[in-house]
């Protein structure tokens, strides 16, 4: 378990104290409540569809929730952070700004890009998004380099998918950024499947080899654990800020849901067996059952808010 | 001044105005200079800020998307415009979007400039003018380099804007001096110019005054130099006056001075180098005919290269391609 005082709270998050913690909160509640937000979130998001309240198409990261969480624990001001078409984990959790959201994807004028970006394209302080599989990487080196230029701390990151591994701007990027060294750290969520394809049919050789071959140091776990993937991130942001060159986190984990909506042909055997590391049961286990509950009657009320406030906008 | 030389002082006087410029392409560091020499000097002078890339010209888009985004003003050689094909993703996708799919929350002012066109022997993919695949993308600037505009001027109005662009280079031009409007004139020629709202120029050449011209030629870049010649040619000798109109934004493109010229002559000959159908001209063709729908004395005439692969022999590719035979006979055309 990390210390709490190894690092400080995410000085960017923003919102309600009762989805994204109060200040001073404890480490493992704060973890808990911010996978519990963006879980119900989302799950909020598929009711909305069923319903028929919202339009196009949306990425859920159910069951990966605990990445998102425990690398922006490690994220400040200085930070850049580009995410990809499943990127909501990583927005609310960096940015805690879950009615901008919610508007976005209800395509309404008040999301924080006024409707236009949707479920996939989001831009906040310190945040964007995009959905072109690949793309995103050489532009986050490319603010990675910006960083550079100015001499600052920050670091560049971009959350990339096992399916992204098919896509050769990744390659050309990484080639460059470890040549340049540029502060770019690259947050590869492996849940074993691209879409509909697992990685035994889209994915040859290894994929730490991958970063290997370009000389980047590899931070790899295979958990859905918080606190796990907390104390890798911590080494792997250390290690990112120390301008000696790009890192790579590499997590293996699951999707628990479908890709999108309504397009899941996994084996449910597979999939049910997955639900045994839902990484927010196996952190909820280690907290008190009376704080627990109190979270997650805090994250539900002020949920409802927000959408109740989503939809009368 | 040769053009290669004016663009190069365009880079340096940018880069010497503002420290966040940055050029980013394959071979651009000294000695070598850029595949085309343009950049020749400016990596010594601006160590850091003028960077030779791996090749991987998608992640030259992709970096300078980047760099634009945090604020830097990059400028991106892509050594052969054939090579834009590999950045089309990042010009469509992304670089072209961040603004508009972000609601304006950011700018990504990327510039990416390339050398392009045939006439060198280089072959099928060293030669081509693909230019016409981004014309109409939304949000992007295509712009062209031709020896009657200042490279300096038209990069200034650039920077001096929110938005991407890509620069079109013909290598042809690079060696040939350029031939600026001063006191109303081009040599011999009446010369106008004109300048959009955002500071591009549109120059307008012609032998003798607009209502003693009898056709309009539209064209850019190298084809707007043979043109010029033909025309200069076909009014000593022979007294066919034609207005040439040469824009430096082709898309979108600043109307007004071209329909100053055919509110006149009422006849249009677009010409272009790059590969016939779907061009450029035909959208000036469509956009022409409505706007002076009864008013023109001809159907808009249109004259592009043939659409085939261009041949890396020097005979076979004057088959093919817009040569200056072709432009004469295209404004025959027209003019009669």
């Amino acid at each position: 378990m990390v210390a709490d005082t190894i690092s400080a709270a995410p000085v960017v998050l923003g919102g309600d104290v009762r989805l994204v913690g109060a200040p001073g909160e404890p480490r493992a509640e704060r973890l808990y409540r911010r996978m519990r937000f963006i879980r119900r979130f989302e799950e909020s998001l598929l009711e909305l569809f069923e319903r028929g309240l919202l339009n196009g198409t949306t990425h859920a990261c159910i069951g990966q929730e605990a990445d998102a969480v425990a690398i922006l624990e490690h994220l400040g001001d200085d930070d850049h952070v580009f995410s990809n078409h499943r990127c909501h984990g990583h927005f609310l959790a960096r940015t805690g700004d879950t009615l901008g959201l919610m508007a976005e994807i209800m395509g309404k004028p008040e999301g924080v890009c006024g409707g236009i970006g949707g479920s996939q394209h989001l831009c906040a302080p310190g945040f964007m998004s995009n959905g072109v599989q690949g793309g995103i990487v050489p532009n986050a080196a490319g603010i990675a380099l910006a960083k550079q230029l100015d001499g600052g701390a920050g670091v560049s990151v971009v959350f990339i998918g096992d399916g992204t591994l098919g896509e050769g701007a990744t390659y050309e990027t990484l080639n460059l950024a470890s040549l340049w060294k540029l502060p770019l750290v690259v947050v590869l969520e492996d849940n074993g499947w691209a879409q509909s394809t697992p990685s035994s049919a889209s994915l040859a050789g290894s994929i730490r080899d991958r970063f290997a071959a370009f000389g980047i140091p590899v931070f790899e776990i295979d958990s859905t654990d918080v606190e796990e993937i907390d104390a890798v991130a911590e080494r792997a942001l250390v290690q990112g800020r120390t301008q000696e060159g790009p890192v790579a986190i590499i997590i293996h984990t699951y999707r628990l849901c479908h890709h999108s909506k309504n397009d899941d042909n996994r084996p449910v055997d597979e999939v049910a067996a997955r639900w045994d590391l839902d990484p927010i049961e196996i952190h909820g286990r280690r907290l008190d059952p009376s704080a627990r509950a109190t979270i997650d009657t805090e994250v539900e009320s002020a949920l409802r808010g927000v959408i109740d406030r989503a939809l009368s906008l | 001044m040769i053009a290669a030389r004016a663009i190069g002082d365009a880079l340096r006087a940018a880069l010497d105005e503002d420290n966040r410029v940055i050029l980013l392409g394959e071979d651009l560091v000294d000695p070598y200079g850029g595949a085309f020499k343009v950049t020749r000097g400016l990596s010594t002078d601006f160590p850091g800020r003028v960077r030779s890339t791996p090749i991987s010209e998608g992640t030259i888009a992709g970096l300078s998307a980047g760099l634009a985004l945090s604020g830097y003003r990059p400028i991106a050689e892509i050594m052969f415009g054939d090579f834009l094909t590999l950045c089309f993703d990042q010009i469509v996708n992304h670089i072209a979007k961040y603004e508009a799919m972000y609601n304006g929350k950011v700018t990504c002012p990327v510039i990416i400039r390339t050398p392009s066109g045939g006439g060198r022997g280089y072959g099928p993919t060293h030669s081509q003018s693909l230019e016409k695949h981004f014309l109409g993308v939304p949000h992007l600037r295509v712009v062209a380099g031709s020896l009657v505009h200042d490279p300096g001027s038209v990069l200034c109005a650039l920077l001096a804007q929110d938005s991407p662009a890509l620069i079109i280079e013909h290598k042809l031009l690079y060696p040939l001096h350029l031939m600026l409007p001063a006191s109303g004139r081009i040599g011999d020629d009446i010369a106008a110019e004109h300048v959009s709202p955002d500071g591009l120029p549109t120059v307008s050449i012609r032998p003798v005054p607009r209502e003693d011209c009898s056709f309009t030629v539209l064209a850019y870049g190298y084809q707007a130099e043979l043109a010029r010649r033909v025309l200069s040619r076909l009014a000593v000798e022979e007294e066919i006056f034609g207005e040439l109109v040469v824009p430096s934004q082709i898309s979108p493109l600043d109307w007004e001075p071209i329909h100053d010229s055919v509110s006149v002559t009422r006849r249009l000959l677009v010409i272009e180098e790059g590969a016939e159908g779907f061009t450029w001209g035909s959208e000036v063709a469509a956009h022409i005919s409505s706007h002076f729908f009864g008013e023109l004395r001809c159907p808009v005439a249109a004259a592009a290269s043939d659409p085939t692969v261009i041949p890396s022999s020097k005979a076979l590719e004057a088959e093919m391609l817009m040569t200056s035979e072709r432009v004469e006979q295209a404004i025959r055309k027209v003019a009669t």
